[in-house]
């Protein structure tokens, strides 16, 4: 059996699977959604575009909707306070991904242009607004969120409607929310390369050099605005770590820089920056080499390092407050009891690995390109 | 303190989403079934048309299956979102579910139904049937897992409060997964699904056959859903017989409500057919009952009462008595008091909390409250009866109208002759909402009388809430409302028009108005 500790520590493991999960497949989506208006010019370049994904969007969302629910279950007091302190961007995110699910089933169901150009502008909306705001999150996360916990550990926040929301779109969530649109277009520009035809995978060629680069520069960026910028949370003092979840039983300092302490610490750490960068970089040079293949393993490594950065950088926290920094919450002190971590940990360790091979079956058995002439011969049987 | 309109907002928002979701959900644990067997018959007899029959209803099972994600999608965060007190309060228990929900059943039916669509040139055969019977072996598992977590919301066993970390903990989790409510909600549910699946296609088919274009396709698909529906019918209506027993083992409250039993009679109690309940007054104007019949539903015996709803009242008010010195003693224990005497104050009166936490309503103190105040929070444990009355009654009454239209529409499928039987075709054809009214209002019967409780006798609704504004809650729901609405008006066209083209639509040159097609498929 394994400790409350142990426990906790592998849940935070976890979750940082699941997040790196969904930006590796349905990340790859949203970019596909993205590049769509600009990589497809006649409804038959979209069509390939669309059907490049098509088979395995759904598949891939369900990353997302684990996610949320390993979030639940581990630590529901961050699924709590974030998904209600987040309200507006929820919903922002929300109404977006509603757009996919019908986007991708409805928009070859009528043969009227206009009926599919909105469609494929929902897919982009689709795309856009969830990568946007996701990486808009993460910015916040280590700005701290303004909420506060009282007695019963019931979460305040402060503003309602646009005066909850504009303040999380501030310059440094901003950049971060730059990073992951231009990570995922770029991850999606990889997949475009892979399975689609020309001219869709010459278009993705050329632009995911300048996308690389991008995602290269902006995130060197935010490194720096961490180490100069902004302040990081640090705990001062901490009941045991497989004391029952209390979030109000430690205290908490603010220092410039704090969030930078992990690689001092644990010099092993900085492997996630390097894998970031060098992931993101060797996607650009696979792909200028006709080796979208390699280029799309190295983008997924380049996004893992640059969600592990965070989550590293972090560490222990999870939710930071920045109006009452006592009620932020940890991977120690924000997670479930031991008997439901236990119970988690073995459908985990049960379902993962039959999840993941019989994504992989199901990737291998429609594999090959997707062509103009392909989706034409299909006719309605392809979306 | 606690704002009505916020909480009336919130309690709508989620209402709205969750039966706009459900208008989706039963006919994909349905059609799922219905499609694997029709592709079963093409594997075993190499008969195109069981492929077409696949592939035709499988786009239906498409349109709506976009919906059914699209609407899933706002129920998994909306527990975070605007139910954040009861996703701390009790997301040790219940979020255990969602998440293997998700892991188990989510990926399986996501995973494969991209390829159920667009695999068909990709696979062999068997392939596709294999992938065919995940998807529908996967909606069927999330079905289970969502009303494991359902059922736990009704009665919450393997689960104990922690003063410590403020929330509900599991203690057992094969208590959560084999809790008996779960278990009947689980088999009632899906079963009412299939029923659901099975009407659709019915009515469909009977379109075609009082049409007289497909006929050939028409039969097979009726026949299906005929011999499907006739099975999944007798499963809803001893299931919800079962949940009737069940209700009166655990939830004697809801049940007292359904059957607007204000008093307890002496057993065996009978049941009401008709009545008109006066939640003022705790009577019933009219009341027309079968002698027996409630008693032997809800305790399985002629020697045992059921509970009305004045007795309930009572025991409620001592229990809400009880929950004042469980808050108090609480209270002590959140102040540091770590005294083994606190503690056992705590211990013996936890199982009464959530009763006093009913008074948070009237007064955020609990420990203050007047007489008055707790004779009011012991009226609120009480739904108010009328609305679940009748639609208990709707919900039974349609039951019974499918079990009488599925019964007739297999007997004459196994007599040959039932395109001859125009009468059945046209109330089949008239008869499409009933499995989604009946779906609707069994919903509304088991979240509504399960008020005021969010988790039943745990967590008052009221408190569940997040830290949100009514603004907030106006901006969501509209937004909410308008969105579904547009796209379900989007989805019903597609039905529509997909309908009406019938299987021509597969583009295969064998149909109905297609160039070639004869009127009637001889295959």
């Amino acid at each position: 059996m394994l400790d409350y500790e142990t426990l906790k520590l592998i849940w935070w493991l976890l979750i940082g699977v699941l997040l790196i999960g969904f930006a590796i497949t349905d990340g790859m989506d949203m970019g596909v959604g993205v590049l769509l208006p600009f990589l497809g010019r006649t409804d038959d370049e979209r069509r390939v575009i669309i059907n490049a994904v098509g088979p395995h969007w759904d598949g891939n969302q369900v990353w997302l909707i684990t996610a949320g629910g390993a979030i639940f279950a581990a630590w529901p007091a961050v699924y709590a306070a974030a998904f209600s302190g987040f309200y507006m961007a929820m919903l922002l995110v929300l109404f977006a991904l509603f757009f996919r699910p019908v986007g991708f089933d409805y928009r070859s169901k009528i043969a009227d242009p206009r009926w599919r150009n909105t469609w494929d502008w929902g897919l982009f909306v689709g795309g856009l607004v969830p990568a946007l705001i996701f990486g808009v999150a993460f910015g916040n996360l280590l700005q701290g969120v303004p909420f506060h916990l009282d007695e019963f550990l019931r979460s305040h926040y402060q503003g309602s409607l646009l005066g909850a929301l504009l303040p999380l779109l501030n310059p440094f969530a901003l950049l971060a929310g730059v990073i992951s649109l231009l990570m995922l277009a770029l991850h999606g520009a990889m997949w475009l390369q892979v399975r689609a035809d020309d001219p869709v995978a010459a278009r993705a060629r050329k632009i995911a050099v300048p996308l690389a680069l991008a995602v290269a520069a902006a995130f060197a960026l935010a490194g720096l605005w961490v180490a100069q910028g902004i302040d990081g949370f640090r705990v001062v003092t901490h009941p045991p770590f497989d004391a029952p979840s209390n979030p109000l039983a430690k205290t908490v300092a603010v220092e410039r820089g704090a969030w930078l302490a992990i690689y001092q610490t644990v010099p092993v750490a900085v492997l996630a920056p390097i894998f970031g960068f060098a992931g993101i970089l060797f996607a650009a040079g696979l792909s200028l080499l006709r080796r979208p293949g390699l280029g799309f393993v190295a983008s997924a490594l380049g996004m893992a390092g640059i969600i592990a950065t965070a989550g590293l950088s972090m560490f222990p926290f999870v939710l930071p407050s920045s109006t009452d920094p006592g009620s932020s919450l940890t991977l120690w002190d924000a997670a479930s009891s031991p008997l439901t971590l236990t119970v988690m940990f073995w459908a985990a360790v049960i379902f993962l690995p039959i999840v993941l091979s019989y994504t992989v079956w199901c990737y291998v058995r429609m594999w090959g390109k997707v062509t103009v002439a392909g989706v034409r011969a299909s006719g309605p049987a392809a979306y | 303190m606690i704002d009505p309109l916020f909480i009336e907002l919130s309690r709508w928002q989620f209402a709205a989403t969750a039966m706009y979701h459900f208008l989706f959900v039963p006919l994909t644990l349905g059609l799922s079934w219905i499609l694997f067997i029709m592709e079963s018959a093409y594997v075993m007899t190499n008969n195109e048309v069981y492929r077409d029959m696949t592939r035709f209803w499988g786009k239906l099972f498409g349109i709506n299956f976009a919906l059914g994600v699209t609407t899933g999608l706002t129920m998994e965060f909306e527990f975070g979102t605007n139910w954040a007190y009861y996703s701390h309060y009790v997301g040790d228990v219940f979020g255990a579910p969602l998440a293997i929900e998700g892991l188990m059943a989510f990926f399986l039916e996501s995973t494969f139904i991209g390829l159920f669509f667009l695999g068909w040139d990709k696979l062999s055969k068997r392939q596709h049937l294999m992938v065919t019977f995940f998807t529908a072996l996967g909606s069927n598992l999330s079905a289970l897992w969502i009303l494991v977590a359902n059922g736990w919301m009704q009665n919450p066993v393997g689960s104990s409060f922690s003063a410590e970390t403020m929330r509900m903990e599991m203690t057992s989790f094969t208590e959560v997964l084999f809790n008996p409510v779960a278990q009947v909600k689980f088999v009632h549910t899906v079963a009412a699904g299939y029923v659901t699946a099975s009407m659709f296609v019915l009515a469909i088919s009977a379109f075609y056959m009082l049409k007289g274009r497909d006929v050939g396709f028409a039969k097979r698909s009726f026949a299906i859903a005929a011999g499907f529906g006739a099975a999944a019918v007798l499963s809803v209506l001893v299931l919800g017989d079962e949940s009737g027993y069940t209700l009166g083992d655990v939830q004697k409250t809801k049940l007292a409500a359904i059957e607007a039993e204000y008093d307890t009679h002496p057993a065996p109690a009978g049941l009401s057919l008709f009545a008109v309940p006066d939640d003022q007054t705790m009577t019933n104007q009219v009341s027309v009952k079968v002698p027996w019949l409630l008693g032997l539903i809800g305790t399985r015996s002629t020697d045992q009462q059921v509970t009305g709803l004045k007795d309930l009242m009572a025991q409620h008010e001592i229990r809400i008595r009880s929950g004042m010195q469980a808050y108090e003693a609480l209270q002590r224990l959140r102040a540091g008091d770590s005294s083994d005497e606190a503690k056992a104050a705590f211990e013996s009166r936890k199982v009464d909390l959530g009763y006093g936490l009913l008074l948070k309503r009237y007064t955020d103190k609990v420990v203050d409250a007047t007489p008055e105040q707790v004779a009011q929070a012991a009226r609120d444990t009480i739904p108010p009866v009328l609305p679940l009355f009748i639609t208990f009654r709707v919900m039974v009454l349609f039951g019974f109208a499918m079990l009488f239209l599925i019964a007739a529409s297999l007997y004459f499928t196994l007599r040959r002759t039932i395109d001859r039987q125009r009468w059945l075709l046209k109330a089949l054809l008239w008869s499409l909402p009933l499995p989604w009214v009946a779906c609707e209002t069994g919903w509304f019967v088991a979240e509504f009388g399960r008020q005021p409780w969010a988790i039943g006798e745990v967590l008052p609704t009221f408190l569940a809430t997040s830290s949100l504004t009514s603004g907030d809650l106006i901006f969501s729901l509209v937004g909410f409302i308008g969105f579904y609405t547009l796209l379900l008006v989007i989805e019903i066209f597609l039905m529509v028009k997909y309908a009406r083209l019938g299987p021509a639509s597969l583009g295969t040159g064998r149909y109905h108005g297609e160039a070639g097609g004869a009127s009637a498929h001889a295959g």
